[in-house]
């Protein structure tokens, strides 16, 4: 590993600015969150940062409830506490589920919620220096496009890059329509899920739409009251510590039988945790059975463009997404 | 995206840092290179050798530690971050020479062959029975909103970060539950 030094950030200007400095001979600098994602990536070469900003002692690690009753998550609150949090729990059940359902109960300990957001795909060519990868160094290629792609997107993928983003929480937060707070060098902004993660296109070593040295400062969930109804569901290789092979999230406001609005989005089948709008419309108002929910997903996967090694991921989702549909409209 | 690639080593000298850390109840100040985890500093500079390599990254949680009471693997902790922390590891969960109570049913339910993931799955358990007593739900809780009993499925899925390459499973959660309950 590349010695780098190590800064820890009081306040979110002095972090911002100690990011942007990054050493004097050019290396660049990058914040340390839990660790989790960043400490094995260097270990393993894929990234070589000259400094760390660790960001866990700002003040940014408290969950409180906003003006309109949603949630503003502090981008440094452990995914343990998120998941832990009485009003996560409560209103948006599927939040709570994903993040159990994502690592091991060390892991969650450890990883933050900005973290969570920005790890970077698990696919097996970029973690290995001694392959190309278009997203580890631009140019060099995709071995994954005719090679190991099992586990890789079958939907909104580029010539460029067909990884998919790991992550379980984001699949509810893009569900939700979360926004992501960011403060950067400019000034501060705010940028809604899904848009926050970007597809791959002819740039796929840019995950999201944060510049250099832009810090997520927080995630604010919106209200949604019918949110009480919804359920995140995880398929893996193995029961538990697996990322998912397809997840959803999906949450369902249902009166006298019709569906009268609901929130759907996939995990484990893009380079962006997958917002199944397409599925979201054709169910509005129309009746919450079996039949329907399958056209609705039908129509959300009617786009995939699935890789040999991964088209059993298309049956899957569509399955996934009825079963946890049924599942919530069983829900007491 | 910032620091991103091989460029190669750029800064010829490690880079160091002189921090006072507490272990077991113990304060030691140390110089630690800024790319040391806990669990190599642990090893290989204070001579606790309970916490172990299994993988060094994250996936077998042989080295798990306790970072103030909460469970952590500290392959992918530097130990530069926790310089005010209060470590525990296998070796402090004895108290006055006394076995802890769940080493105790460990020994007692024959919870492992080879031992070699024990202190990982000691610290784990007993940061996990408090996890459970402070009400935090996993994926196995039916319901996310209530609170979860420490059953046979919930042990299970609360240790999942716990490899155990003997497969002494059976017998490590009959340990766990024979604590927690
Ligand atoms: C064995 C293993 C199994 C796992 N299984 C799962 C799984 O099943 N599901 C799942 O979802 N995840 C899984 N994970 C991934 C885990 O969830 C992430 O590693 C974790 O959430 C990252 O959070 P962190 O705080 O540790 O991030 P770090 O490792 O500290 O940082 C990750 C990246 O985000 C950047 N960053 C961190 N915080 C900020 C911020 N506030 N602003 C800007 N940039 C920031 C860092 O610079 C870095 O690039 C697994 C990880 C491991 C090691
Ligand atoms: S899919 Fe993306 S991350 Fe994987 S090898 Fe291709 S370019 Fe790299
Ligand atoms: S050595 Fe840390 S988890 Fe395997
Ligand atoms: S007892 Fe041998 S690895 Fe668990």
């Amino acid at each position: 590993m590349r010695p780098f030094a190590y800064e820890r950030a009081t306040d979110v200007r002095s972090a911002v600015a100690a990011c942007v400095a990054g050493t004097a001979d050019g290396a660049g600098a990058v914040y340390l969150g839990g660790g989790t994602n960043l400490v094995d990536l260097m270990r393993l070469g894929v990234v070589s940062p000259g400094v760390l900003v660790d960001i866990t002692r700002l003040p940014f690690d408290e969950i409180e409830e906003t003006a309109g009753g949603g949630l503003l998550i502090g981008a440094g609150v452990r995914n343990s506490d998120l998941a832990a949090h009485p009003l996560v729990r409560r209103r948006y059940p599927m939040l709570a589920q994903s993040v159990v359902a994502g690592a091991s109960g060390q892991i969650r300990n450890m990883a933050t919620v900005g973290g969570n957001l920005l790890q970077r795909t698990r696919c097996s060519y970029f973690q290995d220096v001694s392959k190309p990868c278009n997203k580890r160094v631009p140019g060099s290629g995709c071995p994954a496009r005719k090679g190991d792609h099992r586990n890789l997107a079958v939907i909104g993928q580029s010539e460029a890059c067909v990884a998919t983003h790991p992550s379980d929480m984001a699949v509810p937060l893009a569900a939700l329509g979360a926004v992501v707070h960011i403060a950067g060098p400019g000034g501060s902004r705010q940028v809604p899920m899904p848009g926050f993660h970007r597809l791959p296109g002819d740039a796929p070593e840019r995950d999201t739409v944060l510049e250099p040295g832009d810090l997520v400062t927080a995630v604010e969930v919106p209200p949604l009251p019918f949110a009480t109804r919804s359920r995140y569901r995880k398929v893996r290789d193995r029961a538990s510590f697996a990322f998912a092979v397809v997840s959803v999230a999906a949450a369902l406001d249902l009166e006298d039988g019709m569906v009268r609005d609901c929130r759907i989005a996939l995990g484990g089948v893009a380079h962006i945790p997958w917002r199944a709008e397409r599925a979201e419309s054709a169910l509005r108002g129309s009746p919450a059975t079996e039949a329907a929910f399958a056209q609705a997903a039908a129509e959300e996967l009617a786009g995939t463009t699935p890789l040999p090694h991964n088209a059993f991921k298309v049956p899957l989702a569509r399955n996934v997404v009825v079963r946890t549909l049924l599942d919530l409209v069983e829900a007491p | 995206m910032n620091g991103e690639g091989n460029s190669g080593p750029v800064f010829a000298d490690p880079i160091t840092a002189d921090i006072l850390l507490s272990v077991n109840g113990d304060e030691r100040p140390i110089t630690v290179d800024t790319r040391e985890t806990l669990l190599d500093t642990l090893r290989e500079h204070l001579d606790l050798i309970g916490a172990k390599k299994g993988c060094d990254h994250g996936q077998c949680g042989a080295c798990t530690v306790l970072v103030d009471g909460r469970r952590v693997k500290s392959c992918l902790t530097l130990t530069v971050t926790v310089d005010d922390r209060e470590i525990t590891t296998v070796e402090g969960l004895a108290v006055d020479g006394a076995l802890h109570p769940m080493q105790a049913a460990f020994v007692e339910r024959d919870a492992f062959q080879c031992g070699y993931c024990t202190p990982g799955q000691l610290c784990s358990a007993v940061a996990m029975v408090r996890e459970v007593a402070d009400g935090w739900p996993s994926a196995v809780t039916a319901d996310v909103s209530g609170p979860a009993a420490l059953d046979d499925d919930e042990i299970r899925e609360r240790m999942s970060g716990n490899l155990c390459r003997c497969g002494a499973y059976v017998n490590i959660v009959a340990a766990i539950k024979q604590v927690g309950s």
